[in-house]
């Protein structure tokens, strides 16, 4: 290939990625769809200053690369030795030096005026109507709502959590909202201003819901602020920003923004089946048999701890341990107990306390015996036993 | 010294000593040092490559196809640590080996000595941290920036890990320390400050940011294995310690690091670019000053990878308005080199190829930095792709780019061979047009929502992903041709003569190609 024709490559090569992304900027593309190649204009106040300083610096990036291409494709296209151009000997202007230290200056002054509003705007938490409490962990969310004494966790739904294993049941792409879809989201009302405290139990990590506007680190033994007033009812969906851990991947988060009259309906709804709950688990201290149990047991265990100590107890390397032949799990009962009740600190095995009696039961008695486990005999914990324990 | 002492010593003087071992391992030859360098950036290059490779094979479509995601942590962590203290900033410290004291007429490096010992601790690091793959819980997977709490729940790699960064960070500092020496102390007569090469300027500071960053590292990473095995809180706030304290120290350090890892290049650009456009550099001392408030800016910036913690208002504006700033400079050295193209006489060989593509994608990567720049938009693109994409810019068709610029346009001076320069333009056209496809649409990904470091994600970034997927695997095999061309010259091709190129000034083109092992034992007269 000639220098031609090479050049004539490279410029074209260039411009059509220009062109690419110029285009799917300004065409009106559903972020959420394939192909999206833009940010959320959201549904927030700051997520709309956040999207409007986006496409403000964007747009005055792009034309100086624009300058800035177009002036080297020039000077490559004339001033080329083939073409019998001959170098000047000319290396300092004063002038010319002053004025391209003075205008990005002062175009970076333009920019910083409306980023310094915004930026106060998004600090701003007074006046809020409501406070949810957001809790990281090691991986899943947990949601207090601080006025309402509603609190619940959130974590990855079934259906992605099986279609995310290695030889999986179902394709990812058979699941509606693959990654991005819970078990609980939470459920927020619209036209109401939020505060958000947001800490976290183990590591750190990051809320971020796109069409909110804004992510937030929640950090160990630090509670952050961040605020959010939701214009329309839809279900809105976002991920942990912060690498957290092995299912940093699988922690997302959904938020379902209602009219206030269904929030309140469904506030209500939440406060019966805690009610009810506790009810339940006062009973439920009798004994069950040993099939039942094992059945909870394995329930549990494929949606709670399967990720880390993997489907067949073998567990992966020294970070999350076999769970097959394990002392910990053969040996003193109410060391074992303790394991899944406490957590054990330092480590990626966080407390299960939020489990019901009768689901810790399950799943003790079930690691107890499966895989062989029962060698020495069956060994049965029952809901009181863990009640007990607590 | 008189004719006849120097005779009796010529046998010592004129060759590098027989044997492979007593050459390599005991050298205290820069140019053999230059060479060890960068050989073993050249290795780390393609390790680190290996590894992108398995993220991008995971990442080619939804679902976990390849790895568990606790591998894919190792191999996003250990990409970045092999490619930053492994390929990157060894290739430049192998460039200054070679370079400085043939620009600027010394006979060697101040510290020959310490310059052995600064190489020869590299393989040792990286005994280390590569060794780590075959423990017991694999490699470190916290991330390169280590934050705590997260890194403390490694397993055995911990240890390694933060004795690896201690010994890498020591050999650093000793290289460094050896080109201030050197810069300072053995310029030839008639060579002062201002008329260094732009190379020879770009590595000075260079070397002082390491200096005064490299210490930092070293005492976050020590705080860590103390947090860990002796009973200290500095980053658990249930012992009245801070998470963030640790970014905040981290930052102080990574900072100025990627100018660190950009500043050489800079250098090199403007080496090259006055060469094949056969006319002075634009504003030699606008450069020079326009590097030193790069490195200056570099100090208090480190607030904007920290945007989403929870700083204070007027911390989050401080960082924002420093973090502009730097587009100033930044943007002085991109016109400073066009103006060096305008009314020249350009031609096209494969270093200037690479140099002018430098101008351009490193302008990409500058522009989104600007965006980056600004906190409230900050917080949405934190931790995306979009970030990823910034970076890969910035360090691959930045810094990488500008080494492989350096390698072709040096390389004939150090063979006395030329390079074949139709492989060269192939190598050239290939890793461009790849590269673009490789990152480019990582742009997209990322403002469409994608975190970074996540081993599987939701169908809607299926199509960017493959995209980027296919460039990638295309990028990486492009760079085995760069091997082929380097060996291919190595081994013989049309001799060089010591001008090399038309246009080039400067004293190493004073010397003969190849350079004879030992250059300059009479220093030159720099008029």
């Amino acid at each position: 290939m000639n220098q031609n024709k090479l050049t004539r490559l490279f410029v074209a090569s260039v411009a059509m990625l220009v062109m690419l992304f110029s285009a799917g900027v300004a065409a009106e593309s559903d972020w959420r769809r394939p192909w999206g190649v833009n940010l959320p204009q959201g549904v927030t106040s700051l997520s709309e200053v956040s999207y409007s300083m986006h496409m403000l610096t964007f747009w005055i990036v792009t034309v100086i690369g624009i300058v800035v291409f177009a002036g080297v494709f020039f000077s490559v296209w004339k001033f080329r030795k083939s073409q019998g151009a001959k170098p000047a000997t000319w290396h300092h202007s004063t002038a010319v030096e002053i004025v391209w230290t003075a205008v990005p200056f002062l175009i970076l002054l333009g920019i910083a005026i409306p980023a310094t509003q915004a930026m106060i705007k998004m600090e701003d938490t007074s006046g809020y109507e409501m406070t949810v409490k957001v809790t990281g962990y090691q991986w899943m969310w947990e949601y207090e709502y601080l006025d309402e004494d509603i609190q619940f966790f959130s974590r990855l739904d079934r259906d992605s959590d099986r279609a995310r294993q290695r030889n999986p049941e179902i394709r990812p792409r058979d699941v509606e909202h693959y990654l991005l879809n819970v078990d609980n989201p939470l459920v927020v009302p619209v036209n109401t201003k939020i505060r958000f405290l947001l800490t976290a139990n183990d590591v750190i990590h990051s809320w971020w819901v796109p069409e909110l506007g804004w992510k937030k680190d929640t950090i160990p033994g630090f509670i952050n602020e961040a605020w959010a007033e939701i214009r329309e009812p839809g279900t809105y969906r976002g991920q942990c920003a912060e690498l957290c851990g092995r299912d940093h991947g699988f922690m997302p988060i959904v938020v379902v923004a209602k009219t206030q009259e269904d929030y309140e309906l469904w506030v209500a709804e939440q406060q019966e089946d805690a009610n009810g709950e506790v009810a339940a688990d006062d009973e439920d201290l009798s004994d069950m048999g040993m099939d039942e149990l094992m059945a909870i047991g394995e329930g549990v265990y494929g949606n709670q701890c399967m990720a880390c100590h993997q489907a067949g107890g073998e567990g992966m390397g020294d970070m999350f341990p076999a769970l097959v032949g394990s002392e910990k799990v053969l040996g003193d009962r109410d060391e074992y107990k303790s394991i899944l009740i406490d957590g054990v600190s330092g480590t990626s095995m966080q407390s299960f306390a939020n489990l019901s009696n009768q689901e810790l039961a399950g799943v003790l008695t079930y690691v107890r015996n499966a895989w062989g486990n029962d060698e020495d005999g069956e060994v049965v914990f029952q809901p009181a036993d863990v009640d007990a324990a607590r | 010294m008189t004719a006849t002492t120097h005779d009796t010593h010529d046998a010592h003087h004129h060759g590098p000593p027989p044997g492979f071992f007593k050459r390599w391992l005991f050298t205290t030859n820069h140019k053999d040092l230059g060479v060890l360098y960068m050989l073993f950036g050249l290795l780390m290059f393609f390790v680190g490559g290996a590894m992108a490779m398995v993220i991008r094979a995971e990442l080619f479509q939804p679902g976990l196809n390849l790895v568990d995601p606790h591998f894919f942590n190792q191999m996003t962590t250990m990409h970045a640590l092999v490619m930053i203290f492994g390929a990157v900033m060894p290739a430049f410290t192998g460039l200054a080996n070679w370079l400085i004291p043939v620009q600027i007429g010394a006979p060697d490096m101040a510290l020959p000595r310490i310059n052995n010992w600064a190489f020869w601790l590299l393989p040792a690091g990286f005994v280390l941290l590569l060794a780590t793959l075959f423990l017991p819980g694999g490699a470190p997977a916290g991330g390169w920036t280590m934050y705590p709490p997260l890194v403390l729940q490694l397993g055995d790699s911990f240890p390694f890990l933060i004795f690896a960064v201690h010994i890498l960070g020591i050999s650093s500092i000793m290289g460094s320390i050896n080109i201030v020496a050197t810069i300072l102390n053995m310029r030839a007569p008639g060579m002062t400050l201002m008329k260094m090469p732009l190379f020879v300027w770009a590595w000075l500071i260079t070397a002082f940011l390491i200096v005064a960053v490299m210490p930092v590292l070293a005492g976050a990473v020590t705080m860590l294995l103390t947090d860990q095995y002796f009973g200290t809180s500095f980053f658990s706030a249930a012992g009245g310690g801070d998470p963030v304290m640790f970014q905040h120290i981290f930052w102080f350090f990574g900072h100025p690091e990627v100018y660190i890892l950009i500043l050489p290049a800079f250098g090199i650009v403007s080496a090259i670019i006055p060469t094949f456009a056969r006319k002075p550099l634009f504003g030699y001392s606008s450069m020079v000053y326009a590097t030193a408030s790069i490195a200056f800016l570099s100090f208090i910036v480190w607030g904007h990878h920290m945007f989403t913690v929870g700083m204070p208002l007027a911390g989050q504006l401080f960082f924002m308005y420093a973090t502009m700033l730097v587009a100033v400079p930044t943007g002085v050295k991109i016109f400073n080199w066009m103006a060096t193209m305008w009314q020249g006489s350009m031609t096209f060989e494969t270093p200037m190829l690479f140099s002018i593509a430098f101008v351009l994608l490193f302008t990409i990567g500058g522009l989104s930095g600007v965006m980056l720049a600004l906190a409230p938009v900050d917080l949405q693109y934190h931790d995306t792709y979009f970030v990823v994409a910034h970076f890969h810019y910035v360090l691959v068709t930045g810094a990488v780019f500008s080494i492989m610029a350096a390698v072709y346009f040096w390389l004939p001076k150090w063979t006395g061979n030329m390079y074949d320069e139709k492989l060269g333009k192939w190598h050239f056209w290939l890793s461009t047009i790849t590269v673009n496809v490789l990152f480019f649409p990582q742009h997209f990904l990322g403002l469409a929502g994608m975190p970074r470091r996540i081993p599987d994600y939701a169908v809607q970034f299926a199509e960017f992903n493959m995209i980027s997927s296919i460039g990638g695997f295309a990028f990486g095999l492009s760079q085995l041709l760069f091997v082929y061309i380097i060996v291919k010259c190595v081994r013989g091709g049309e001799k060089a003569t010591s001008e090399v190129w038309e246009g080039a000034r400067g004293l190493e083109w004073t010397l003969p190609s190849p350079a004879p092992y030992h250059t300059f034992e009479t220093p030159p007269v720099v008029k």
